[in-house]
């Protein structure tokens, strides 16, 4: 079936009240940024309504783009008639569409709408006459009123006549932007990129904020977190992607804090850094992926012992949710095989064999004035790297081309 | 020249040696290296087997890469034998298979292995039939050529992959040397398949790569132990410059399999047809859809065939006695005899294979060359 539009229903927005102009603009302007390597398509975000116009783009890749896009809550691929059509035209588009989704003893309905009272068959006439000739020409099919499988709408306005029969489920949650800013850190596993997605779905537009220490951490290291970025532009278009050098600061903590203060101390360090970003780029949050109970730095005592060092909101979206459940996640919005690759991160090394899982908030405060916070925080600083990360960016595979013409 | 001897080994192709001599060139780092040019070097030799598996409709961990079809064949039964020993020694395999797999399965039967050697048709077929009798209660592998090397009969492997389904912990194993690209794919990758040979200078690729095929899930031990290589399974390290070239060859390949097996019917067609009408010619090929399009396999009675294909290397035309592997020994074809061939006339018997370089003007001079010869060989017989 050739398409001509799709027609997109806002979600939750739509119960926003004077915010709604906001919320519909920046759903139109993310829309515009996942669709950007389409040519020739338009996006007409209207205020009941979002109308991406193909101009002869096939709309299947568009469809499942938009399926990522949070702030949506279903949307139909639809196909325009011209305001004229004639009964036999909507009647041939609707067996099209019909035929292509009808699976032996499915139902259907016809509702029309007719705005353009200017049209010489009213509501009845057209359900009538396009009901009758899909009963006739596809064998086995019946109507049904209260729930059919397929239910084709077909409406009449001034522009046109538009017909659409299947209805697909949105991301729904809130459209990126609308949230505020916050930064997240993502470490390269496998929490990481599902609480920044779920950071997504509240509508946070979120900069990744990554710590790495080479030589202990590989450069492929780097280019994972950078791929699981990519990945995560999906959902939000272009991410502003923080690396931060850490292996000094590693080097002072493991040299002068006591073995079993070594991770919660490191902890503190990463969130001051964290938290100095977030204030530097006018953010106002810290998302971390962290889940309570998961690891030694990530019970209640570790977290309060590491949260100590700043009154920032640190919000922790995956806190309750078990292992299997984030991995789940992960699988659907496609990071966890990137996940999964083995190189390791700055949180593993230097990992004491048992790390304290209550620390004392007074002894680490005492360990820590062993080493020199601000000037330690300041190099750190000081060495930032930022780059851009986009939809096709592919940092572990950079070679694919090279490799491609070799094959 | 006329190189009719394809399933012995082809040429080398000139962009596949460009592929190997760049590789050898700029990625000559050790892919298990953990360094930055060890890692360039392991991601082209992961995205050469993602190419394969794409190309094959596998996935990448079901690709694993070998020295070529001798190490497959002795890989996959001997590897099946050791894994499989506690729950039985029975092995099924056919009286027609390479060497490859024929000496694995007497290696195993010195090791107190019973091995069942399937009869064959006059078409050179084993049946499902015999292949439902011989299964055992501790039958743990059935190795079934795709395709014969010595007369290029195509093995019935969807019958025999339904009569394995009743017998899901035997594991089938498939010698495809014979098999790429031959318009067979189906076959040798049925459902029920679990390993498959290949090897890569069959189809183009260099002298020693090829690699097994082993679905998800199905066992067997490795037999070169060492660094862990090919997830453990196959240690050693890669041959990555033949490795890159073989995933570039089967590209190659496959993309005009379709006209490459037309052409080498219409040569075989055009061989078949003028040389069956000699009195003294027996054709144990036939062109019927029993037979890869690339194999004639034929006799000149009277005459010896190392005789035969000496005569014809005068004439600038390399053909072949049954088997190269068994063409330098004094010995008759073990699948004509199997085939009901007396010896008699098996000894007379010379193989022409075709490959994709072939074309059909070349079949006409063979057969003008072959008018001469049979002329020459009357007179001496």
């Amino acid at each position: 079936m050739k398409y001509n539009e799709i027609m997109v229903r806002y979600g939750e927005l739509s119960t926003k009240g004077k915010n709604r102009r906001d919320f519909i603009r920046q759903l139109g302007k993310n829309i515009r940024n996942v669709l950007v390597g389409f040519d020739g398509i338009e996006v007409k975000a209207q205020r009941d309504r979002l109308h991406v116009i193909l101009n002869g783009q096939d709309a299947q890749p568009i469809l499942d783009a938009l399926s990522k896009v949070f702030g949506i809550e279903t949307f139909s691929p639809v196909v325009k008639l011209s305001k004229d059509a004639s009964l036999k035209e909507i009647q041939e588009a609707a067996l099209q569409m019909i035929s292509e989704q009808y699976q032996s003893g499915n139902t259907f309905k016809i509702s029309t709408n007719r705005q353009n009272k200017n049209y010489p068959l009213n509501t009845y006439g057209i359900d009538d006459g396009v009901g009758s000739y899909i009963l006739d020409k596809i064998d086995g099919i019946d109507v049904e009123m209260k729930r059919p499988d397929i239910n084709l709408r077909i409406d009449v306005r001034l522009t046109g006549i538009y017909l659409s029969s299947k209805t697909i489920s949105g991301s729904l949650g809130l459209p990126v932007g609308t949230g505020g800013r916050a930064t997240m850190m993502l470490s390269g596993g496998i929490d990481s990129p599902v609480a920044a997605y779920m950071a997504m779905k509240r509508g946070v537009k979120i900069d990744m904020i990554h710590f790495y220490s080479p030589p202990y951490t590989s450069e492929q290291a780097l280019a994972k977190a950078k791929d699981l970025t990519a990945k995560l532009t999906a959902f939000s278009g272009t991410l502003d992607f923080i690396q931060v050098p850490f292996t000094k600061i590693q080097e002072e903590i493991k040299e002068k804090v006591p073995e079993g203060y070594l991770m919660t101390i490191q902890r503190r360090m990463m969130l001051r850094l964290a938290v100095a970003i977030t204030i530097e780029r006018h953010c106002n949050g810290v998302f971390t992926g962290e889940s309570l109970g998961q690891v030694a730095s990530q019970t209640l005592e570790s977290m309060r012992a590491i949260n100590d060092v700043t009154t920032m909101p640190v919000l922790r979206p995956l806190l309750s949710l078990d292992k299997t459940e984030i991995i789940k996640i992960a699988r659907d919005i496609d990071t966890y095989d990137l996940s999964i690759m083995p190189f390791e991160d700055c949180c593993t090394i230097f990992t004491p064999p048992s790390p304290k899982t209550k620390p004392d908030l007074e002894k680490t405060r005492k360990y820590e004035k062993n080493i020199d916070i601000e000037g330690l925080m300041q190099e750190a600083l000081d060495g930032i790297k930022i780059s851009k990360i986009n939809v096709d960016d592919n940092y572990l595979n950079s070679q694919e081309d090279v490799f491609a013409e070799l094959l | 020249m006329i190189y009719f001897d394809n399933s012995a080994t082809t040429k080398v192709d000139d962009d596949v040696l460009k592929t190997y001599n760049q590789v050898s060139e700029n990625f000559w780092g050790n892919p298990s290296s953990l360094h930055n040019f060890g890692e360039k070097a392991n991601g082209l030799l992961q995205q050469s087997r993602k190419q394969i598996a794409d190309l094959l409709g596998v996935s990448p961990t079901e690709i694993y890469f070998t020295s070529g079809g001798t190490e497959g064949d002795n890989w996959v039964i001997k590897g099946t034998a050791i894994q499989k020993k506690e729950f039985g020694k029975h092995i099924i395999t056919t009286k027609i298979e390479h060497a490859a797999v024929k000496n694995s399965m007497k290696m195993l039967e010195k090791l107190g292995f019973e091995i069942t050697y399937l009869p064959v048709d006059a078409e050179g077929r084993v049946s499902a039939r015999d292949l439902s009798n011989a299964i055992r209660s501790d039958t743990i592998l059935v190795s079934i050529m795709a395709v014969n090397n010595e007369v290029g009969t195509i093995e019935p492997l969807d019958e025999i992959a339904e009569v394995l389904k009743k017998y899901p912990k035997i594991h089938f194993h498939v010698d495809a040397v014979q098999g790429m690209a031959k318009g067979i794919h189906d076959l040798i990758f049925n459902d029920r398949v679990d390993f498959i040979t290949f090897s890569g200078h069959k189809f183009h690729a260099p002298r020693g790569i090829g690699f097994i095929y082993g679905r998800n899930g199905r066992r067997i031990d490795p037999l070169m132990d060492g660094g862990g290589q090919e997830r453990g399974q196959r240690s050693g390290t890669e041959n990555l410059p033949a490795i890159a070239g073989m995933a570039k060859a089967i590209r190659i390949i496959k993309e005009h399999e379709n006209q490459s097996i037309n052409e080498e019917q219409a040569i075989r067609k055009r061989i078949y047809d003028h040389i069956s009408n000699y009195e003294k010619v027996d054709v144990f090929s036939d062109l019927n859809n029993h037979f890869a399009p690339h194999v004639l396999c034929f006799a000149i009675e009277g005459v010896k065939g190392e005789t035969i294909v000496h005569a014809f290397e005068q004439e600038g035309i390399y053909i072949s006695t049954t088997s190269a592997c068994s063409s330098k020994k004094d010995e008759t074809s073990g699948t004509l005899a199997a085939m009901g061939i007396p010896n008699e006339i098996s000894k007379s018997a010379v193989r022409v294979s075709l490959g994709d370089h072939n074309q059909l003007f070349e079949a006409d001079e063979f057969n003008q060359v072959f008018d001469k010869l049979y002329d020459k060989f009357k007179h001496l017989s």
